[in-house]
């Protein structure tokens, strides 16, 4: 049996599903945001199995500027996680509800 | 055949490694079994001649982000076990039928013949630092000049966001 990109399209999106779970079974905030990470590391291996399939290098310039955006993305998320609790003392996203009517 | 082996092997590691983070109660925990699935996505990209990304992967995500994730979990606390009653009745069955949905949308959309792009012909692909620079800087030169203005702007909002303390403005309450 040879490794095919389809085997690593399926194992991407196999590891999607279980961050998606993750962002809808959790509910620490810093839980739910390895979840998102995970999503973006399962899209970017399917980037790059796409770019060995068709004998391109555009995939792997995609998950170059992926990771770019997720690194800002990691920064300003955990600054506002770390602000919350600051002022809440709290990371669970279900007490975080003031905006209740 | 070398290649099978790898995949089993760190395929098993990186389901191994995401099923820990999801279920794991301790964030400890979770952070370590994401690093794990990283670790085995960076094989992954070995494996498909991604070698620059890999490196790439394992400096910045196993390296840096996640040494970043168990620094806010020190700072947060780690002792703190999670209680995991839902305020939300509905939204435990709800998340896991919405799961299994998803998954059995993934296997019927893998089972379709996906055309995309056009097949270049040449020779395979090459992530070597060199053909990902040659292509970085000819045809992606005003994309990646752009990331570094976005880095800046979060480098900078997240120094604000730390900056200004409670007491410093009269947004405190409670």
């Amino acid at each position: 049996m040879t490794v095919t990109p389809g085997w690593y399209m399926a194992l991407a999106a196999v590891l999607f599903v279980i961050g998606t779970g993750g962002i809808l079974l959790r509910r620490n905030a810093l839980v739910m945001f390895m979840s998102v990470e995970l999503m973006l590391n399962a899209v970017n291996l399917t980037f790059v199995a796409a770019g060995r399939e068709l004998n391109v290098l555009d995939g792997q310039v995609a998950v170059f500027f992926v990771m770019v955006v997720a690194a800002a993305e990691v920064v300003v998320g955990l600054a506002i996680i770390v602000a919350v609790f600051r002022r809440r003392q709290t990371a669970s996203v279900d007490e975080l509800s003031e905006l209740r009517g | 055949m070398v290649e099978t082996v790898l995949f089993v092997i760190f395929g098993l590691a990186a389901l191994f490694g995401a099923i820990t983070m999801v279920w794991a109660r301790n964030p400890v925990y979770s952070a370590m079994g994401l690093m794990l699935t990283m670790f085995s996505i960076a094989v992954f990209y070995v494996s498909n001649s991604a070698h620059f990304v890999a490196a790439v992967q394992v400096i910045i995500y196993a390296g840096a982000v996640m040494t970043l994730f168990l620094f806010v979990i020190m700072l947060i606390g780690v002792d703190k076990a999670e209680d995991r009653s839902e305020n939300l009745p509905i939204q435990r069955p709800l998340a896991l039928a919405l799961i299994a949905l998803f998954g059995s949308a993934v296997v019927v959309a893998g089972r379709l013949a996906w055309t995309t792009g056009v097949h270049n012909p040449l020779d395979p692909v090459n992530g070597s630092v060199e053909a990902i620079g040659n292509e970085l800087f000819r045809k992606w030169v005003l994309p990646f000049e752009v990331t570094a203005l976005l880095l800046i702007v979060a480098a900078a909002g997240a120094i604000a966001l730390a900056f200004f303390r409670d007491g410093d403005d009269a947004e405190v309450d409670a």
